[in-house]
This record gives C-alpha cells, structure tokens and sequence, in this order.
C-alpha cells in the first residue's frame, strides 16, 4: 500500500466521526489535494493542470450504510436477524464494514463482522482484503479475509469471501441476491448465503464442510429507495457436522419461516 | 407505467421579483453572490443566487465595451462567476483551481475584460454545486452593427433544474446507487408489455441481451424529475413565466439551458420557430418545429405569434416532466400544456453498435460479446478523420490520445462500462426521444453559420473517448477522472481538432472555455460555431479551433455532477 492510499485510509477514518454535511463540506473544500492557501498559483509547475487547486470533487470520500435484513422470523422458533454492510471512501480505495447475525433466546449466534480494504479490480467487481472477527454468545474467533463482490452479467449481485484463522482453519462464505422488479416500487429479493468450513470447530457448532444455508425470498416495498418494508419467506439450513451439532442440542436442522423487515440505507 | 408525477412547484414562489439588471452604458456591474429564502415546492429551502434573485439579474453588454464586475462573496464558502462562452482572457475566466483561487467569503473579485463579441450567452458559479442551487444568469451581447434579423420583442428564456434535496445527496445517492432517480426502470409489467408486442422469444432476448452487458435503456438521465422541478425564468410550471407580446410583433426568445443535469426538448405548439443564433453565434435561419437544448447551450429562436396564447413547452429528455411558460399578449392568458411525450430508450446505436447499416463482419466481430470483439478494427492511428463523411477533402493528420491511452486497453477498467465498437456520426439524428416524433426537430446538421469562413484545416487531432461506469457512477474522458491526467497541452497559436468519441449511453454536452469551437458538420465554410456541443451516445464527432489564447482553459462535461467526478480536463494553451 502506497504513502497516498495510506493517508487516504486515515483520512477516511479521521471523517467517521463527523456529520454528513461536514464531512461533505471538509472533503469539499479540500477537493482533490488540499485547498490553495493564496492568490498566486500553488505551484510553480507551468504544466500544473490546476495552478490553484483542484476544480473538482474527483476525489470526495462518500459513504453509506445499508441494512440489507432487519427483520424478525416468526416459525417453530423466532429470531431476530441483521445483515448490513457500509463503505467509505473514494471511487479507488474504500474501507467496508460488514456485520451479520441472528439474536435468539437472547443469544446472538452467527455473528460475523468484517472490515475490509476494498478497491476496484474491473467494471463491476471489487477485491477486498481485512479480517472477520466471529463476534457473538459462543466464543470469538478472528479470521484474515479476502474475497471479491460485485455485479455479475444479468444484475446478480454476489460476493465470494475466503478466510484464513487460527490453527490453519479456512472458512468461506458465498453471497448472492438478485433484484426482480415487479413494479417501480415493489421488488421482489430472492438471496443466499452459504457458510463453509475446512475444521469443525465443537466449540461454534460448527462441522466440516458446508455448514449452513441462509437464504430468503423478500418482497419490498420501496416507500423511498432508502426506506423500503417487506415481508417475505426465509430458509435457514444446517448441513453435515453442524446438523450433528444442532440435531444434539434439539434443534431443527432446517427452519422455514416467516420474516417481516426493513430494509434501509442512510 | 408507474411513473411518479414530478412535483410542479407552487403558483407563486415568493422568490424575490425577476428585476432584469440592465448594464446599459455603465460598464460597471456590482453583483454580490449570496443566499435567498426559496420555495419552489411548499418546503422552504436556500437558494445561493446573484444579487437576491433566483436566476440572477440579465447582464446587458455591448460588444466593444470593456467591462468591470465587482462580484462580493457574502457566502460563508469560496465562490466564482464564470462567463460563459466568452472569448476572455483565462485569468477572468473564474474557474476555481485553473483561473484564480475563487473568491473567498467576504472578498470581493474585480473581473474585467472587454467584450469581443455578441450574442446570447449566460454566467454561473463554477465553484462545488453551486451553480445546482441557483447562481446563474443570463447574459446578453449587444452587437455593435445591425443584426441580420428583425424582432420587436426580446425575451431571455432560461431553463433550469431545481431540487430540493441538497445537492451533495444527489450526487451521493448516485454514487450508492447509480439508477436511484430513474422512475421508469424496467420491470416485470413492462416485460409483459414487451411480450404482448414483440412475442416472449424477442422480450426474452432483449432483457438478456441488455441483463449480460449489464446495462438498463430506460437510462435516459441520471437526476429526474423525482427530485428537480423544473424552472423557466426560476419559475415552475403552476407560476406559469408569461412572456407578453403585442399582436403583430416578431419576438425574439433566447433559450438558455442553464441546468444541472437536465436536457431539455422545448416546443411552442402552433408556433413555427426560426432558430437565428445558436450558443450566441448567428446561423442561417432555419424553421423547425422543435429543439434539443443540451445543458449550457443556447439557442435564439424568432416566432411571430398571432394574437392568442402559446405554451412554450420544455420538457426533460427522459419525460419526468417539464418546464412551461406561455407567451400571450396579455397576462395571465393560458394555452394548453400538451402531454408528455412516452419516455425513450436506448438502443444499440447508442451502445456504439450497429444492427443496421454496418456489417459485422466488416468490423471484424460476429457478435455482441465486447470480449470477443475485434479491437484492432477501431485502431485510431489509422482512421483518416477529416474523411468521416464529411465534404472536406481528406488529409492524413497526427492523431493522439489526449491521456496518452490506447482505447484498446479501456474496456474492463472499473472506470469503463463500455466501448463504442462502432461509433458513429450522429450529428443528422436529433436524438434519443426526438428521432420519428413527427415534428421537425432540429440537428446539428442543421446548423449553418450566417458568415462563409474558409475552412483551416488542423495541424493535429486530439481524441478523447467520452467514458463513464454508470454501476460505480464514474465519469471521465479516456478512463480517467480530472485528478488522474494530466493537462492536454496545445502550442499557442495551434490550430487543432479534438475529436469526441462518447462510449457511454448518455448524452454529454461537452464545453471548452474561452474559445468558440467549428463543429465539423459537413457544412464546408459555414461550420458553426459553439461552445458546447451535446455528444450523442455512441457518436464520434470532432470540432476545430485555433488556440489564439493561452491559459489553463477548462475542458468538461457540462452535467454538474459528471464534472464534479472528473469528466473535466485542463487545456494548457501556452
């Protein structure tokens, strides 16, 4: 990583803290490389394309927070699941915060948060590179991350993550989800995500292998783009070990359930 | 069709009183750049508006005269007046970061120069977004001789886009989601309205077809009428703008296009209109029905009403609405506001392919798959350009790249969705929306410039592929944004041609400063002169100009926002 993509970084995250509008207005009145203090040119490079600083915002860092899931699952049992990602940076460098997890019986399980390092390797596909901590009731464990996100041909939005642990542990996680627009407002989500694991790992009830399937089927209304309701049909399965694990603690391995949520984005 | 009506703004929007400031005689103009209380739609919001009005007071300059502006800053950011189309020196020429450092809050900045020219033209902040929130005005170049027209009655006809969501949202909410204003996506009813006309085989295809390149044709605009309201003379269609005439008269109406983002196709139903000046040069008068006023340009047209009232109709390029006024002899006449026309597609030829007209296999690929596709048939260094149609006679010319990129290498890059494989000239099609409407509508090809000028040829080219990646809302030219090149550097004196390639499926009304360009339409020695020229999706088009006047001039799309992410290049005359 370059001195420009590190300072970049920190800038970044020295603009967290701030408000939209003065983050907006800070990165705005540096535009670019830093505000021309003076009248007289800032250089004296006679090829200098901008003398007095830059004439754009090319480089403004933006940043968004979208909770995919917030919703409550309603079957044999209930839970409550989040699933949410959010990103800051410029169109070349961006950090990603990413967090999922299910809170049942006032324990949470599932939960994976993940920041990352992402920049952009084609049109339509981003690399990252940071770490997942497994962040719930059950013990943590921290994993190093790498995987790409995008979108694929016909507007299939995925994202393949692999991760390396303690004890030469490997884990990987699949993503997918496609948006089918019944009307300008309604849309309906079919979605996936796979969970795999290379060790099982008693203490997670976790096995070998695949792990778990957690897909739904939603149907949105988009009230605004960022405030949409939905309603819709979610399907959790355990698989190999991890079945083993949740049959042992009297468990379903497959749960079809109902979901009512919100999906958001600031 | 689930389109949500666009918000048509109050009857009255208790803005301050439209006070045409003219500069008569006195050369000297105090303008002081502030805030104003504006209520467009029922929720009060602050305009950043020139001289407490909402547009700006109309400048009135003649030709000949040296002019001194004393512009004040009462903002509490950097602002700028940039003239627009104006032949300046580049130190007048206000754009923050090339011309000067802008104008800091409390400070007052001494713009002058004289006027070497006349005609319509118009000013507006280029500092951030400001330009979005209400700084622009018309200015008007009186000539010194007799015009070639006559008219009884002059009306300034300024179009804009208003919002009332903050204009850093706008350009964020793009940025998260690059099709979040676009109300008329493509959808499961109007995949069934596909298969009810062209049978589900044909509707299959073509959502496959448009799913694999991962592109929509409804992307018409990138901001739309579900946000702005759109404003003619800063008023929205329920304040009805009148401009009055006396039966009898010839009147004169100067279209300005001062939008943010917002093509604009305008019509006066029942009125034939005789487009004379066209970006404040005279044309060889021509009647159409209708015309497309990309962002920034201008066009003065002459109508002879008969005593009764006219809508003057401008209605946004996707359809999301309009703006409207009504030019009647007496206030508060109104005629009728005819309906919108259906929103648009794009097509392959705005892709920059070709189903017609072009042979495949002549350009060496067999099939859509841009992967598979066979560059080396587009190679740039072999194309003759001054032969691409045009009735100038044919003349081998280096031609360069202005980043120094081989357009070869841009498809893939994240700052690329596309690359036209077959651009074409478009400058007979009046464009998407327009083409086989029934009216006659106005084209570049058109356009013919009153005064014969023989035609020089250039010394060299400079090509610049128009490239964006509407996923990741990224603009720029050659791939790149503004702070990734470098300055394209012109020898004073140079006489050249830049050629304009655009790989993106938007229109982009690209503007050079401080120099009125001849487009190279095919009209031999009566090219027109402008300082913008719209670029249609898939088109290659070139214009030439020789660079008499140095300086870091400013080179850009003219939609605020692809500006601001970098479609934007310095040209270093020196």
């Amino acid at each position: 990583m370059s001195a420009p993509v590190l300072a970049r970084a920190l800038a970044c995250l020295l603009l967290l803290g701030l408000p939209h509008g003065a983050a907006a207005q800070m990165t705005h009145d540096h535009a670019g490389h830093g505000a021309p203090p003076a009248s007289a040119p800032a250089t004296g490079d006679p090829g200098d394309p901008a003398p007095f600083g830059s004439p754009v915002m090319d480089q403004h860092v933006f940043y968004h927070l979208m909770l995919n899931q917030l919703e409550g699952r309603f079957g044999a049992t209930n839970s409550f699941r989040w699933s949410g990602e959010g990103w800051l940076g410029t169109d070349q460098h961006r950090l990603w915060l990413r967090s999922e997890g299910k809170l049942a019986d006032g324990k949470v399980d599932d939960g994976q948060q993940e920041l990352l390092y992402a920049r952009p390797i084609s049109t339509y596909f981003n690399a990252m590179i940071g770490g997942r901590y497994d962040l719930d009731s059950a013990p943590g464990r921290g994993w190093g991350a790498i995987g790409i996100e995008g979108l694929a041909p016909l507007f299939f939005r995925v994202a393949a993550t692999g991760y390396v642990g303690g004890d030469g542990r490997l884990a990987a996680k699949l993503e997918g989800s496609y948006d089918l627009l019944l009307t300008q407002k309604l849309v309906l989500q079919p979605q996936v995500e796979m969970n795999f694991y290379s060790k099982a790992d008693a203490e997670r009830d976790l096995g070998s292998g695949l792990a778990e399937i957690d897909a739904g089927l939603r149907l949105r209304y988009e009230i605004t783009r960022k405030v949409a309701p939905y309603v819709g049909v979610t399907y959790t399965g355990k698989f190999g070990g991890t079945a083993d694990f949740a049959r042992a603690a009297g468990h379903a391995t497959d749960e079809v359930r109902f979901a009512i949520g919100l999906r958001t984005w600031f | 069709m689930n389109r949500r009506r666009f918000v048509e703004g109050l009857a009255a929007t208790g803005l301050a009183a439209l006070a045409p400031a003219r500069a008569s005689a006195d050369t000297r103009v105090d303008l002081t750049v502030g805030t104003l209380p504006a209520n467009i739609t029922g929720r009060p919001r602050t305009a950043t508006v020139v001289n407490g009005s909402l547009p700006g007071p109309i400048l009135r300059f003649r030709e000949g005269d040296a002019v001194t502006i004393d512009v004040r800053n009462t903002l509490r950011e950097s602002t700028s007046i940039h003239w627009h189309g104006l032949y300046l020196p580049s130190a007048m020429d206000g754009v923050p970061g090339l011309s000067f450092p802008g104008i800091a809050p409390g400070e007052t900045f001494t713009y002058r120069f004289p006027i070497r020219q006349a005609g319509t033209y118009w000013y507006h902040s280029h500092s951030g977004t400001q330009e979005q929130a209400g700084l622009y005005g018309a200015l008007i170049l009186e000539p010194r001789g007799r015009e070639p027209y006559t008219y009884q009655r002059d009306h300034v006809v300024l179009l804009t886009d208003w919002s009332d969501e903050e204009p850093m949202t706008i350009v964020s909410n793009l940025k998260q989601q690059g099709d979040y204003y676009n109300r008329n996506r493509r959808t499961l009813g109007t995949f069934i309205e596909d298969t009810r006309r062209d049978g589900l085989g044909a509707a299959a295809d073509d959502r496959l077809m448009w799913g694999k390149m991962r592109m929509s044709p409804t992307d018409i605009a990138d901001v739309t009428g579900a946000t702005y309201t759109f404003l003619m003379n800063g008023q929205p269609p329920a304040a009805n703008w009148t401009a009055l005439f006396t039966p009898g008269e010839n009147v004169r109406l100067r279209f300005i296009n001062g939008s943010s983002m917002t093509t604009f196709d305008v019509r006066i139903p029942g009125l034939d209109l005789r487009v004379v000046q066209a970006d404040g040069s005279d044309v060889e008068p021509v009647t159409v029905e209708e015309f497309r006023i990309g962002v920034a340009e201008t066009y003065d047209v002459i109508v002879r009403p008969r005593p009764q009232a006219y809508t003057i109709f401008a209605q946004a390029q996707d359809r999301s609405g309009y703006a409207r006024g009504t030019l009647a002899f007496r206030s508060g006449m109104e005629a009728a506001v005819p309906p919108l026309d259906p929103p648009p597609l794009r097509t392959m030829a705005d892709m920059g392919m070709s189903h017609e007209g072009m042979s495949h296999e002549a350009m060496g690929h067999g099939g859509m798959d841009q992967s598979k596709m066979d560059h080396s048939a587009m190679d740039h260094s072999t194309m003759d350009h001054a032969a691409m149609g045009r009735s100038m006679p044919a003349r081998e010319i280096p031609v360069t790249n202005a980043d120094g990129v081989d357009p070869r290498q841009l498809a893939g890059k994240p700052s690329v969705d596309n690359v036209a494989m077959a651009p074409k000239d478009r400058l007979g099609e009046a464009g998407t929306g327009l083409d086989g409407n029934g009216r006659r509508v106005l084209t570049y090809r058109d356009l013919r410039a009153l005064a014969p000028r023989r035609f020089v040829p250039p010394e060299r080219a400079i090509e610049f592929h128009i490239t964006g990646n509407m996923e990741r809302w990224m603009w720029g030219f050659n791939g790149k944004k503004f702070s990734e090149a470098r300055a394209v550097r012109v020898r004073l004196g140079e006489r050249v041609r830049f050629v304009m390639i655009n790989d993106t499926m938007m229109e982009h009304p690209i503007h050079l400063h401080g120099y009125l360009f001849e487009v190279e339409n095919g009209q031999g020695d009566r090219l027109p002169l402008k300082h913008t020229v719209n670029v249609k999706p898939g088109e290659r088009m070139s214009f030439v100009f020789t660079a008499d006047a140095p300086g870091h001039w400013a080179f850009h799309c003219h939609l605020l926002y692809h500006m601001e992410m970098g479609m934007f290049r310095t040209v270093l005359v020196s």
